[in-house]
C-alpha cells in the first residue's frame, strides 16, 4: 500500500523533473497569453519542439509598439532575448518577422511603418546572436489586424512585430 | 475625338467603336450650355426619353444616361412621365414647346438600330430654349457594349454643356475585400465607374494593394504579397499575366505610372528607411531619388511628369512634399494641422488631394500644389485613398465605418465619390466591402 503510494509519487515527482522546462514555459506563456492571440491550444505542453506554437508558449512570439513608434520597448527586448535563446536551440528553423500598425494610419504609410518595426526587432534578434540570414523580414501594414476592436486596447495589440516559424 | 479610340480595354476587340458624325455641332446655343461654377446650386434640368428601337435597348441605354448625368450632381433629369411628346415624335422633330413646358433645357433624341449583333446609336441633344441643335452623333459598337455608348453619349453631353471633358466613358480598379479582417482576402477588381460590369481579376489566393492604371488604360501595377514577398508587380487587362516590377532587395510598395506610362515611381523600403525609386518599365533600370531619414512613400507625378509630390516623416510626423522628378528639390507644401498622406495630382494639375488624419478624424482634402488653399471635402472616422477622374472634376476615394465590437462588428470599407467642390458625395456601389480605387483615364 505505502510502496505503491510511493511508487505512484515517485513516478509523478520523475516526470515532473523530465518536464520541468516545459512546465515552467507553460506557466510563462499563460502569464503572456493576452500577447498569443489566436493560437490557443499551445501552452499544453503538446507543441512539437522547434514550432510556431512551441515559441509561442515558450517565450511569446510578438513584441508591442507605442503609437507611431518603431523602438521596442523594454518588456520586448526582454521577450527577443528570449526568442534568441529559443531560436539558438533550434538552428534549423527560420522564422518571418511580420510587422503590423494600428488602424489610425493611412495604408501605404503603414506598410512602412510596419516595414520599420519589422527591422527593429530583427535588429535586436541579430544583436542577441541570431544570424541574419534566418530572419526575413515582411510588412502587413494595418492590414492583418490582431484585434479586431476599433479602440484604444485593440490598436495597442495590433502595433507589434510578430516572430514566426517559416 | 469621340471617333479616336485606343484598343479595346479588357474587352479585347479591334473596332470597338466607331462615331461617324452624323451631323455636327451647330455653334451652340446659350440656353442649356451654362457655367459650371454654377452648377452645384443650379444643376441642369435634362429630359432624356428611351431611344426608341434597338428591342428596349434604347430604353437602357437612356436609363444609363440619366444615372451619370444625375450622379455628377450637376445634371436634373427630368421625369420621365412628365414627357408630352412621344420619344419617337421627338426623334422625327422635337416640338420644343412640349419640353419647355415640363422645364427641360436640354433635351436628348435619337434612335436604336440593331444592325445583327451591332447597334448603331443615333443621337442628337438640344438646346431646349432657343431651340437648337448642339450636337448630333452616331455610335456603332457590338451590341455587348452598349453602356459603353450610353457612356460615350453622356462624356459627348456632359462636355457640350458644361464645356469640360466628361468622365463617365471610365473604369475604377480596386481592391475587393471580404471575410474577417484578420484574414482578409483581397483581390484585384475592375468595374465600369457607375460600379456595372465588376470583374475580380485575381483570384485571392494572395493579397494585393494600391492598383493603379496606366494612361492607356491596358494596364495596372500594384502591390502584391504573391509567396509572401510584399513586391509591385504589372498587371495586363487584355492577357490577363502579371510579372514582377524589378527585382529589390525589400519591400516596394505604391506604385503609380508616370503620365507618359513609361516609368513607375514607387516607394522601396529597406532597413530603416523607405525611399522614392523610379523604375524604367522598358529596360527596368532603377533610379533613386530619395534618400535620408524618412519613410518616403505615395509618390505621383503632376501632370507633365516634371514633379512628384510624396509623403514623408522626415519631419517627425507625415506631410506632403513635392519635388523634381529627377530627385531633389523637395519642399514641404503642407502645414495645417495634422497629418497628411496620400497625395495625388489631379490630371488638370490645379490641384492635390490628400488624405489628412488630424484630432482622431480621417479626411480627404485639396490643396494647390504650392500648398495654398487647402480644402477638406469629407470628414469622419476613417478614409483614404483619394484618385482623380480624369476631368479633375470628381474624386473617388475609400470610407471606412468604426467597428462597434471587439470582434470587428460592423467595421465596413466601402468607396465612395464627390465633386471637388466638396458636394454631391455618393456611395459607388460594389458586391463586397472595397478600398484603393483608381479611376482610369478616359477610355476612348
Amino acid at each position: 500500500m505505502n510502496a505503491k503510494i510511493l511508487g505512484a509519487l515517485g513516478a509523478l515527482a520523475l516526470l515532473a523533473a523530465c518536464s520541468s522546462d516545459e512546465a515552467t514555459n507553460a506557466a510563462a506563456s499563460g502569464a503572456g497569453g493576452a500577447g498569443a492571440g489566436g493560437l490557443g491550444g499551445a501552452g499544453m505542453g503538446t507543441a512539437r519542439p522547434g514550432s510556431q506554437e512551441d515559441l509561442v508558449a515558450s517565450v511569446g512570439d510578438r513584441v508591442f509598439f507605442d503609437t507611431d513608434s518603431t523602438q521596442v520597448r523594454a518588456d520586448g527586448r526582454t521577450t527577443l532575448e528570449r526568442q534568441a535563446a529559443w531560436l539558438a536551440r533550434y538552428p534549423q528553423v527560420a522564422v518571418y518577422m511580420e510587422g503590423h500598425a494600428d488602424e489610425r494610419g493611412t495604408r501605404e504609410y503603414n506598410l512602412a511603418l510596419g516595414q520599420r518595426r519589422a527591422n527593429a526587432a530583427r535588429d535586436l534578434l541579430v544583436a542577441s546572436g541570431v544570424s541574419g540570414q534566418r530572419i526575413q523580414t515582411v510588412s502587413y501594414g494595418k492590414d492583418r489586424p490582431a484585434a479586431l476592436g476599433s479602440d484604444e486596447a485593440s490598436w495597442a495589440q495590433n502595433r507589434r512585430a510578430v516572430t514566426t516559424v517559416r | 475625338m469621340m471617333t479616336t479610340h485606343r484598343r479595346g480595354l479588357i474587352l479585347g476587340g479591334a473596332a470597338l467603336l466607331s462615331a461617324p458624325a452624323a451631323a455636327r455641332a451647330q455653334g451652340g446655343g446659350q440656353g442649356a450650355v451654362i457655367d459650371i461654377t454654377r452648377a452645384r446650386t443650379d444643376p441642369i434640368p435634362i429630359a432624356v426619353p428611351a431611344l426608341p428601337g434597338g428591342g428596349g435597348r434604347g430604353a437602357d441605354i437612356a436609363r444609363v444616361i440619366q444615372a451619370n448625368l444625375r450622379n455628377s450632381g450637376l445634371f436634373r433629369p427630368v421625369d420621365n412621365a412628365a414627357f408630352i411628346q412621344s420619344a419617337e415624335a421627338a426623334a422625327a422633330t422635337p416640338r420644343f414647346q412640349d419640353w419647355r413646358v415640363i422645364g427641360a433645357n436640354a433635351l436628348v433624341t435619337g434612335r436604336v438600330e440593331d444592325q445583327g449583333g451591332r447597334l448603331r446609336v443615333e443621337f442628337r441633344l438640344w438646346d431646349v430654349l432657343p431651340e437648337q441643335q448642339i450636337q448630333g452623333t452616331a455610335f456603332t459598337a457590338p451590341a455587348a457594349q452598349w453602356r459603353r455608348i450610353a457612356h460615350l453619349i453622356s462624356d459627348v453631353i456632359y462636355e457640350r454643356l458644361l464645356g469640360e471633358k466628361g468622365y463617365f466613358d471610365t473604369r475604377i480598379v480596386y481592391v475587393a475585400e471580404s471575410g474577417p479582417r484578420d484574414r482578409r482576402t483581397r483581390r484585384l477588381a475592375i468595374m465600369d465607374q457607375d460600379g456595372e460590369n465588376n470583374r475580380f481579376l485575381t483570384d485571392g489566393s494572395f493579397q494585393v494593394l494600391s492598383p493603379r492604371f496606366h494612361p492607356n488604360a491596358q494596364q495596372i501595377v500594384f502591390m502584391s504579397y504573391f509567396q509572401n514577398t510584399p513586391r509591385v508587380y504589372l498587371f495586363d487587362l487584355n492577357s490577363g499575366r502579371s510579372e514582377v516590377l524589378g527585382q529589390f532587395p525589400g519591400m516596394t510598395l505604391s506604385p503609380r505610372f508616370s503620365p507618359d506610362g513609361r516609368t513607375v515611381v514607387l516607394s522601396y523600403a529597406r532597413n530603416n528607411d523607405a525611399n522614392i525609386v523610379a523604375v524604367d518599365v522598358a529596360s527596368r533600370a532603377q533610379r533613386q531619388l530619395t534618400a535620408g531619414n524618412g519613410l518616403d512613400v505615395s509618390p505621383c507625378y503632376n501632370p507633365d511628369g516634371t514633379q512628384i509630390v510624396f509623403n514623408s516623416d522626415r519631419g517627425g510626423d507625415q506631410q506632403l512634399y513635392v519635388m523634381d522628378a529627377g530627385g531633389g528639390g523637395a519642399r514641404r507644401i503642407s502645414f495645417g494641422r495634422g497629418r497628411y498622406a496620400t497625395p495625388v495630382w489631379s490630371p488638370r494639375g490645379d490641384l492635390i488631394a490628400f488624405t489628412r488624419i488630424s484630432g482622431g478624424q480621417f479626411g480627404i482634402g485639396v490643396m494647390r500644389p504650392d500648398g495654398s488653399g487647402e480644402r477638406i471635402l469629407s470628414e469622419g472616422w476613417g478614409m483614404e485613398g483619394p484618385t482623380f477622374a480624369p476631368n479633375g472634376r470628381v474624386l473617388a476615394f475609400y470610407r471606412e465605418s468604426q467597428a462597434r465590437g471587439a470582434r470587428g462588428e460592423g467595421y465596413s470599407a466601402r468607396l465612395a465619390q464627390i465633386d471637388i467642390t466638396g458636394f454631391n458625395e455618393r456611395q459607388i456601389l460594389t458586391p463586397t466591402d472595397a478600398t484603393d480605387p483608381s479611376w482610369s483615364p478616359l477610355l476612348a
